[in-house]
């Protein structure tokens, strides 16, 4: 289970959990799987299907170009930051 | 001073840059000073309003004039992608560079640009400017950005609702989107804080300043081929833009990078190179277009100006417990400010368990900001550097100490939820503790001249990114050296450095050139201070495969096997094939020459995309002289402090601390946007906009520390954007040693201080 | 035609003569109709020195003379200081001593220099800065330009490589 920093904006929808486990090969399936036990928590990050442009997504303490797409490990951990420049 | 590492031969050395040459005889060609045959002027037309509605626009009499080849307006361009993609250090949307190209139905800002003019000479472009009819139906503008974030504040974009991780907002507002950082329990923190101190502060618009203007000359051949010659700091991101908005094939569009003169950030995005693109085609010549002054002020990428609000708390024994911040940003007309960058800024040196920050990036009737040097981080630095001079203050213990006391250390856990790594806070804390500077005796007077000392914690998170290095070897065996970045800080002097280094030649056997699109592999723009670090690693990988190949040739000549070849790149036999076969020697150069019988052209290639990078931790000491009477600031001192990992061309690395330290002492003196009720700016040239002469900055004083980010085959950090970061919060630390009162505002006018004293 | 001005002038040692409108700078004369680029276009109202010429021996901005001004006077521009034998000793020390970033403000720095030094053949380092404070630098911070004018005052005294 690859596990989620949940932002602070959004815990409103995890009763309050800070970070959450969820299943998948892909950040896209992580995603799917955590929707469905909280639903809204996908939509929140997606514009369309796609990851909003203005959050990138970090797995593993690397940034990860690829996105949704991004293959995971089962130990995982995964985080949304807004999409910066440096910093 | 530095530390210099005993086995390196080129590094670390301080040779003449190459560019230095061209550029002191006046023969680098700079954007503006592209010329070719037929070319035609081009200007455009803007806005006088900073929000309006366009009712109508008629060109007629514009194109009737005697001279006038083309006019171009939104009309000309098809509709472009509703898609976001990030371009140098921030994103930008497509749809909305359209319309930041020329206006659609609504201008948005005093300069906001609605037409261009082709002409025979840039005075019939002028005078055309005039003929064109534009109606307007004139409408409200909002300048601040709290009163834009007000519920009944006029609304730039109807359509707009605020986009955050909590959903999107029911009702449109000029707040684009915002996000929140949380670790710990703030509440809690306080609670457990002895003092709390609490403040409120604004900072105005900037502008890099870059002396050269926008310039782009754009030229059609008959087979369709478009080539702009632009002044950018990414031909590869330029060549995008126009594709987005030309809707034209990337491979069809050739983009020539030119010299530039100043970027700091603000040549990522373009503005000219569409409008002559569109006027080159309707006119059938080469069209250059070059911003006057007053169009880089109104109408290119300045900074944010901000609002802030930042509140800590901090046990008796020095310890802080808490922190609460609120950012909101001028994003200008369109989104995209850089709060998120100034969030990851504010307080990254220090480590606080609860923290809660809140960032805000808000639409207002300015031009749409672009990147600046840091982008973001000066702003919220000067904020959070503030309040914890304060805290210490109330806590009656030396600045430098009260930092020492709760400085970031590697592994902390970080506020937006990574992590540090490698990082030099303490070092540079400590250096600042330690420097002569900080320890030299300071009158601080009692007449009308007050003297003090202030000193600010900077730090910049960096960037890596794509890169593309060619290397081939010449027959003379010296190696020619092709980037795909853009040198806009003598980055192709160190990068040369760092393939001469490993290659084990001197410098002087490596002559390092520019491409453009066509030519260069794909590159990032030159920015976030990347290049000397990531295209450095392209240049290193090009390098050893370089050598690799030079292997099977010198196998080649002593017809034995690759792995009998051995080559040496440093010490005094730097240079040199041996093999084991028959212990021969040959020279590099000996190979070189015998390249065209064994195989022909050998070419070493890096294309890299580095994604892990060290950020850089820096601090400034200022000492100032206030002369109370007119609140006019006077340098006395002022030192920068920073890690910059390995300082490949030493005498690089500290222009960059004294050019990007002169333009954060411009940010916290003098330089600021002016605006009128009407949203006019009214200080759009280099007379009412100050920066810094050579009479207004000390000789600034520079410390490297080489602190290596390891995953960098020499260890180098970027270094251009962290120097401008601490300035203006160590300048007014200082102001507020010598006078006692807080500045909250920037730029430091003596105005300002005066008020801030309660004199006027 | 009738409204172009004729101009004959002495330009980097050379009789030049050209045609203007009457409204040209001396600085679009020389980057549009002269093919000299050296001399830049910052702001072109006088205030940071980029597109700085002499102008009969004195230091001008060329953005705020008209090109009808120069007939009859003699321009030098940062073009007219190096000759085949190699870089005028004021370029040299730009260049030992990194007085120059983007070198957009360099040209206009070196002239401005020539004009102190032609007058001031020792300057100090406060006199430096106050000569020079008329042409904006964005990239330096003005330390190794500084540095620059003094070794060059050095070179031409004579007083060997070392400022």
């Amino acid at each position: 289970m690859a596990n989620v920093s949940v932002p602070s904006l959004m815990r409103d929808l995890t009763g309050g959990e800070a970070s959450v486990d969820g299943s998948g090969a892909t950040v896209a399936e992580v995603l799917h799987d955590l929707e469905a036990r909280y639903p809204g928590f996908a939509q929140r990050l997606l514009v369309g299907d796609d990851l909003d442009p203005a959050l990138v997504v970090v797995v593993d303490d690397r940034p990860a170009p690829l996105g949704l797409s991004t293959r995971v490990r089962v130990d995982s951990r995964i985080r949304f930051l807004p999409a910066v420049g440096g910093g | 001073m530095i530390t210099k590492t005993a086995e390196h031969t080129v590094i670390g050395t301080r040779p003449p840059r190459a560019d230095a040459f061209e550029k002191v005889v006046g023969k680098a060609v700079f954007g503006p000073d592209v010329n070719l045959p037929r070319m035609a002027y081009g200007r455009i037309l803007r806005s006088p309003h900073a929000h309006a509605r366009i009712v109508r626009i008629d060109p007629t009499r514009a194109e009737a004039l005697d001279g006038v080849y083309a006019v171009a307006t939104a009309a000309d361009l098809p509709e472009a992608a509703d898609r976001t993609e990030r371009v140098g250090e921030g994103n930008v949307n497509y749809k909305y560079m359209r319309d930041n190209t020329f206006a659609g139905d609504k201008v948005l800002y005093h300069g906001h640009p609605i037409a261009a003019v082709a002409a025979r000479t840039l005075q019939i472009a002028e005078q055309a400017l005039e003929l064109i009819d534009v109606e307007y139906e004139l409408l409200d503008p909002v300048l601040d950005v709290r009163q834009a974030m007000a519920a009944d504040a006029p609304l730039l974009h109807e359509g707009m609702h605020t986009r955050s991780l909590a959903g999107t907002a029911d009702t449109p507002s000029n707040v684009a989107s915002q996000f929140q950082f949380l670790q710990g329990d703030p509440e809690q923190g306080f609670a457990q804080a002895d003092v709390v101190v609490e403040r409120a502060f604004e900072t105005a618009m900037v502008h890099q300043g870059y002396i050269e203007p926008h310039a782009a000359t754009a030229a059609w051949d008959a087979d369709g081929t478009l080539t702009v010659y632009t002044t950018t700091q990414g031909a590869f991101d330029i060549r995008s833009q126009v594709h987005e908005l030309l809707g034209y094939p990337l491979s069809k569009i050739i983009v020539v990078p030119t010299e530039v003169g100043g970027a700091f950030g603000g040549k990522n995005v373009g503005y000219v190179e569409v409008p002559a693109a569109v006027l080159a085609r309707k006119s059938g010549r080469p069209v250059r277009v070059v911003m006057t002054r007053e169009e880089v002020f109104l109408a290119s990428g300045p900074s944010s100006g901000t609002w802030m609000r930042v509140k800590m708390g901090a046990t008796r024994e020095g310890r802080i417990t808490a922190a609460e911040v609120e950012l909101c940003y001028e994003a200008g007309a369109y989104p995209g400010s850089p709060v998120g960058a100034g969030a990851n800024c504010i307080l990254a040196g220090y480590d606080i368990p609860n923290a809660r920050l809140d960032g805000y990036d808000v639409v207002v009737n300015k031009p749409r900001v672009g990147a600046y040097r840091a982008p973001g981080a000066t702003q919220s630095t000067f904020a959070g550097e503030a309040v914890i001079d304060e805290l210490a203050e109330k806590l009656g213990l030396d600045p430098v100490e009260f930092r020492l006391r709760n400085i970031a250390t590697n592994g902390m856990p970080r506020l937006n939820g990574g992590f540090h790594e490698h990082i030099a806070a303490r070092e540079v804390m400590e250096a600042v503790r330690d420097h002569p500077h900080y320890n030299a005796p300071l009158e601080r007077g009692t007449g009308i001249l007050r003297r003090g000392r202030g000193v600010g914690l900077a730090y910049w998170g960096n960037w890596g990114a794509r890169s593309s290095v060619t290397l081939e070897v010449n027959a003379d065996g010296t190696v020619s050296m092709l980037m795909g970045s853009v040198d806009i800080t003598g980055t192709r002097t160190s990068i040369a450095m760092q393939a001469a280094e490993t290659l084990g030649l001197s410098l002087a056997h490596i002559n390092p050139a520019m491409g453009n699109t066509q030519t260069s592999g794909y590159s990032d723009a030159s920015g976030g201070s990347r290049t000397t670090m990531a295209t450095g690693v392209a240049a290193v990988k090009a390098a050893e495969e370089v050598i690799a190949k030079m292997h099977e040739r010198a196998a080649a000549i002593w017809v034995c096997e690759p792995e009998q070849v051995a080559y040496t790149n440093i010490g005094p036999d730097a240079g040199t094939f041996t093999c084991s076969r028959n212990d021969e020697t040959m020279t590099f150069a000996e190979v070189a020459a015998k390249l065209g019988g064994t195989g022909g052209a050998l070419r070493g290639q890096g294309d890299v995309n580095v994604r892990r990078w060290g950020g850089a931790f820096g601090a400034n000491i200022a000492d100032v002289e206030v002369d109370i009477e007119t609140g006019s600031v006077r340098l006395l001192r002022f030192t920068a402090v920073q890690n910059v990992g390995k300082a490949i061309r030493p005498g690089q690395v500290e222009g960059q601390l004294r050019g990007g330290a002169t333009q954060g002492i411009g940010w916290g003196l003098y330089e600021g946007y002016a605006y009128d009720g009407q949203g006019h700016m009214l200080n759009a040239n280099f007379l009412d906009y100050k920066l810094p002469t050579a009479l207004d900055v000390p000789a600034i004083e520079t410390e490297i520390l080489e602190i290596p980010w390891p995953e960098h085959p020499f260890g180098v950090r970027g270094v251009g954007e962290t120097p401008i970061v601490g300035p203006p919060a160590a300048i007014a630390n200082a102001v507020y040693d010598a006078i006692g009162v807080r500045q909250g505002f920037l730029p430091m006018t003596p105005a300002r201080i005066l008020e801030s004293m309660g004199i006027i | 035609m009738a409204d172009k001005v004729h101009v004959t002038t002495l330009l980097n040692g050379e009789s030049v003569e050209f045609l203007c409108a009457p409204s040209q700078t001396l600085l679009e004369c020389l980057r549009d109709i002269l093919g000299l680029t050296g001399a830049k276009n910052g702001c072109n109202d006088g205030n940071c020195g980029a597109c700085s010429v002499l102008l009969d021996g004195r230091l001008a901005n060329s953005c705020l003379v008209l090109g009808a001004e120069a007939d009859g006077r003699t321009v030098i521009t940062i073009e007219g200081l190096a000759d085949w034998a190699g870089l005028h000793p004021i370029q040299q020390s730009f260049v030992e001593e990194d007085g120059l970033q983007c070198g957009c403000c360099t040209p206009g720095m070196i002239i401005a220099a020539k004009a102190l030094l032609d007058r001031e053949p020792n300057p100090s380092d406060g006199r430096i800065r106050e000569w020079m404070a008329g042409n904006l630098c964005r990239c330096t911070g003005y330390e190794t330009i500084t540095r620059a004018v003094r070794r060059a005052a050095a070179h031409l005294n004579g007083e060997g490589a070392e400022g």
